[in-house]
This record gives C-alpha cells, sequence and structure tokens, in this order.
C-alpha cells in the first residue's frame, strides 16, 4: 500500500527527469540512453509495485514494436540525408517554425536520439516482461 | 555576506557527515534488524539531505547557479528513503526475524495471531 503510494508520485519525477535528461543530451549529460533507461526504471518501479496487467493497461504497447520504431527513426534520420546529396548520416541545423511553440531551433540528431531512447526502453521492458512472465 | 554563508555551508556538511557517521555506527552497534534498519533509514536521509543542500547553496551563493535538479534530490530522496526502510522492515518481519531478546511490544504478533497464520 505504501509503495503502491509512493510510486504514484515518484513515477512523474521520474519520468519528467528522464525527458529532461533527454532534451538535455546536446549540451548537458544525458541523451538517449540515460533517459530510456531512467524512463523504463520509472516502469519497472510500476511493475514491482503494481503487476503485469496494470502496466499493460496503462500502456498497451508491445515493446518489441517499439524498438523497431525507434531502429527506424535513427535509421529514418540516417537515410534522409541521402536525398540531399550528403554522405549518410550528416545531421542538419535549423529554425523552424512550428505552430504552437513559434521558432525554434531544432536539430536532426535529436531524431536520432529519440531512436535510441525508443529502443533502449523497449530492450530493457522486453527483457525484464519476457524474464517476468516466465514461469 | 560570504564568511556567513561560507560557514553556514561548512555547519551544513559537518552535520551531514556527522549524521551519516552516526548512522553506520548504529547499523554496527545496534542488536538486530530492525534498530539497525531504523538508524540507516533514519539518520542516513537526513545526512544525506543536509550534504544535498550545502551543495545547493554553495553552487547558488558561489557561482550563482540554481540548481534545481539538487532540490528534486532532496524531495525524492526524502519521500523514497523512508519507504524502502519500511519495505525492508516488512519484508524481514514477515519472513521470521526474531526481535531483540529485549524488546517488550510486539503489536505486528497480534494480528498475525488475529488472522490466523
Amino acid at each position: 500500500m505504501i509503495l503502491q503510494v509512493c510510486t504514484k508520485v515518484c513515477l512523474f519525477i521520474i519520468i519528467l527527469f528522464s525527458v529532461h535528461s533527454f532534451f538535455a543530451g546536446h549540451y548537458e549529460p544525458g541523451g538517449g540512453f540515460i533517459g530510456g533507461l531512467m524512463t523504463s526504471g520509472a516502469l519497472v518501479l510500476l511493475l514491482i509495485a503494481y503487476d503485469m496487467k496494470t502496466l499493460k493497461n496503462i500502456l498497451p504497447i508491445d515493446f518489441k514494436y517499439l524498438i523497431a520504431v525507434g531502429l527506424l527513426f535513427a535509421v529514418g534520420t540516417a537515410a534522409a540525408s541521402l536525398f540531399f546529396n550528403v554522405p549518410f548520416l550528416t545531421h542538419a541545423f535549423g529554425d523552424v517554425q512550428i505552430p504552437i511553440l513559434g521558432e525554434t531551433a531544432l536539430h536532426t540528431a535529436t531524431l536520432f536520439d529519440l531512436g535510441v531512447y525508443l529502443v533502449v526502453i523497449g530492450v530493457t521492458m522486453t527483457i525484464i516482461q519476457t524474464i517476468g512472465e516466465d514461469e | 555576506m560570504t564568511e556567513i554563508s561560507h560557514s553556514i555551508i561548512i555547519l551544513f556538511i559537518i552535520i551531514g557527515a556527522f549524521l551519516n557517521l552516526a548512522a553506520a555506527y548504529g547499523v554496527v552497534r545496534l542488536p538486530d534488524v530492525y534498530t539497525r534498519n531504523h538508524a540507516a533509514s533514519k539518520a542516513t536521509t537526513l545526512g544525506v539531505v543536509f550534504l544535498l543542500l550545502a551543495t545547493f547553496l554553495f553552487f547558488y551563493i558561489e557561482m550563482n547557479l540554481f540548481q534545481s535538479r539538487l532540490i528534486l534530490t532532496i524531495v525524492f530522496i526524502f519521500l523514497t528513503s523512508p519507504v524502502s526502510g519500511h519495505l525492508i522492515n516488512r519484508a524481514a518481519y514477515n519472513s521470521g526475524v526474531k526481535l531483540w531478546d529485549k524488546s517488550v511490544r510486539d503489536d505486528l504478533d497480534v494480528t498475525k495471531k488475529e488472522a490466523g497464520t
């Protein structure tokens, strides 16, 4: 009971911090790997405090697909540079007009990092779920 | 100004280090799992919080950096450390670790007998 209430509070702090360290990865220590590990750590905390069913109710995702989507992001950003006649994995940088946020400086390395993030979450959760379900 | 702030920071670091030392001493000296856990989970929480507070004040006053993650860490440690102490003690009790010989009162024992286990 205490663990479950504490999990409810802690989960948001952990996920917030993981998202922060994911986005701060360009200028500070952090990045896709640590952010992904921390997010999956939060999900594992949910898994410990509740059970497998609760996690599946909250996040009805097959984590194996998450690996595929992450790899697609990474290969996609790498291959997109081929269309602009530059070598593979060349990243672009620019100020983009986004409807809500206004002018934002974006870098395609973030998309690559998003791929890493998704793959790390997918791999960790797949490992833990397959070990946990095994009886 | 800096002298006062320096002495406050030094005081906080000394208090934090002393509390951690006291916790370690308590873990060595106390007789059973529950009292040891009591020492470890209470004193180290406050000790670590004092050290983090000193770090926060140092960075804020000396370098004018507002490190919000240190405050977040303080909140997080205050939140999680007692819960972990509680869970460890509960696990120890449920797996049948004996209390110290001289302990007088065991409230959980009554509820255990009422539950018929």
